[in-house]
């Protein structure tokens, strides 16, 4: 579904992105961890080409997204993107927010959006929220909000750029709860995350990245009880321990 | 002091009124669109539309309203000749309306750019996320916000605008002022009619510029 093919990225004299390579298959949920300025947001962003890239290919379901032909905005349209900080749209009520761009982008038509964005918010439990602003909701119920904006254009797979890391911590269960739920029902999902419960009970592999270079990846039970690299070993301690 | 004789001339100082409130709100329209197109030109990546754009912000903010006033009053008519091959008569009206829309753009630009830089770039992102192109990411996201957020710098500089229509009187139209000017004259007594003119602008301008300050204090909550 998504692919990596040796990928570069410099930012100026900076190599984030040192030969990545990748493959997340149909239906699967991958995990990508690793210390802050690993490169692993940037590598996320590179899939639907919020960032670019300076050297190889990356596909996703069969197109290559860094062939300059590629139409990016039908590609974007077919994969879902959640940000750290929600961006969802302030001046539009929760309901507009999810069905702007069905409407705009797909062309669907009013009434079939806003059905359609009321069965999304009852799944994320937000459907009495439909006529809020998102400057009258939570960070957690903003995100999910994001959440079901993007399932709304029927995603063939899902990213999510740290979904968790800007919310108070009583409001992270209720999005990982979204995202399993999600991650039940089939959808592909790369997830940029420090959030190792949700690793280990919902990713079939986990990713680990450090200095732009995937460093080890596994099946989670296998990552958490035994990494096999040095600095996976003291990323997890330090993220288990963070006061020794 | 005799201010009795300016009722009689009401009905011709609301004709002139009408006109300064036609010319701003055309000029404010055209002014706030053209304002806008400029600001995206200059923060678009292209150097050569960037570059256009900054040298006519440059050009129309070093060179007086009243130069361009009179510039267009000869050169428009001047210019659809040559473009038409015929003669084609431009109003005074016309050709006001043009060099107000022309020389308020470079403001309205520097305004509007402002308004869209505001804006955080995740917005951007978010539209492209979904798949919009850059137009329906500024059209539907990036403007609607960035536009209530520049509301009162926008309604200041067009109360800026509505004193500055007074300008016209350079090519003859009869505006408000212009007409009060020439009232005034007929009947001798221009002091009352000048001073009356004052207290019209005064009013209107200072109105707009304390309901623009209470906007603002809403939209800042």
């Amino acid at each position: 579904m998504i692919r990596f093919n040796n990928v570069h990225k410099w930012f100026k004299d900076l190599h984030v992105l040192k030969g990545v390579n990748l493959e997340v298959t149909q239906g699967e949920v991958v995990v990508v961890c690793g210390p802050s300025g690993s490169g692993k947001s940037t590598l996320i962003r590179t899939v639907n080409q919020l960032e670019t890239i300076n050297e190889g290919e990356i596909w996703v379901d069969g197109v290559n997204v860094t062939d300059p032909k590629t139409n990016l905005n039908a590609l974007r349209a077919e994969v879902g993107f959640v940000f750290q900080h929600f961006n969802l749209y302030p001046h539009l009520s929760v309901l507009e927010n999810i069905t702007l761009s069905p409407i705009k982008v797909k062309g669907m038509d009013k009434v079939a959006a806003e059905k359609q964005a009321i069965n999304l918010l009852e799944k994320v439990g937000l459907a009495h929220k439909k006529d809020a602003f998102p400057s009258q909701l939570s960070g957690g119920q903003q995100q999910r909000v994001a959440i079901a904006r993007g399932l709304a254009m029927e995603p063939r797979v899902m990213l999510f750029d740290e979904p968790t890391s800007a919310l108070d911590p009583e409001m992270i269960g209720e999005v990982l709860k979204v995202m399993k739920d999600l991650a039940e029902s089939g959808m592909t999902m790369m997830v940029v995350t420090h959030e190792m419960g949700f690793a280990r009970e919902v990713a079939d592999r986990v990713v680990f990245v450090d200095h732009g270079e995937i460093i080890e990846q596994a099946h989670p039970e296998s990552f958490f009880t035994n990494p096999q690299h040095d600095r996976a070993k003291q990323f997890l301690r330090q993220l288990l321990t963070p006061m020794n | 002091m005799d201010f009795t004789q300016i009722v009689p001339a009401m009905p011709a100082l609301w004709e002139g009124m009408l006109l300064t409130l036609k010319m701003l709100v055309l000029a404010v329209s055209g002014g706030v669109a053209l304002g806008t197109v400029l600001a995206l030109m200059r923060l678009s990546s292209n150097p050569l539309l960037s570059g256009l754009a900054k040298t006519y912000v440059n050009y129309f903010r070093s060179i007086p309203l009243l130069l361009v006033i009179t510039w267009f009053y000869l050169a428009v008519p001047m210019l659809l000749n040559w473009i038409t091959g015929t003669f084609v008569s431009v109003g005074a009206f016309t050709s006001c309306l043009v060099a107000f829309m022309m020389f308020e753009a470079a403001y309205y630009c520097e305004i509007v750019r402002a308004g869209i830089q505001s804006i955080p770039r995740g917005q951007l992102h978010a539209a492209y996320a979904v798949g919009m192109t850059y137009g329906q990411a500024m059209r539907l996201i990036i403007l609607p916000q960035a536009f209530r957020k520049m509301m009162p710098l926008l309604l200041q500089q067009s109360v800026i605008l509505f004193q500055d229509t007074s300008l016209v009187y350079a090519v003859g139209l009869m505006d408000f002022l212009n007409t009060a000017r020439s009232k005034g004259d007929i009947v001798g007594l221009p002091h009352e009619f000048l001073i009356f003119a004052g207290a019209v602008y005064f009013v209107i301008s200072f109105g707009a510029s304390t309901l623009v300050k209470r906007l603002q204090k809403r939209l800042a909550v």
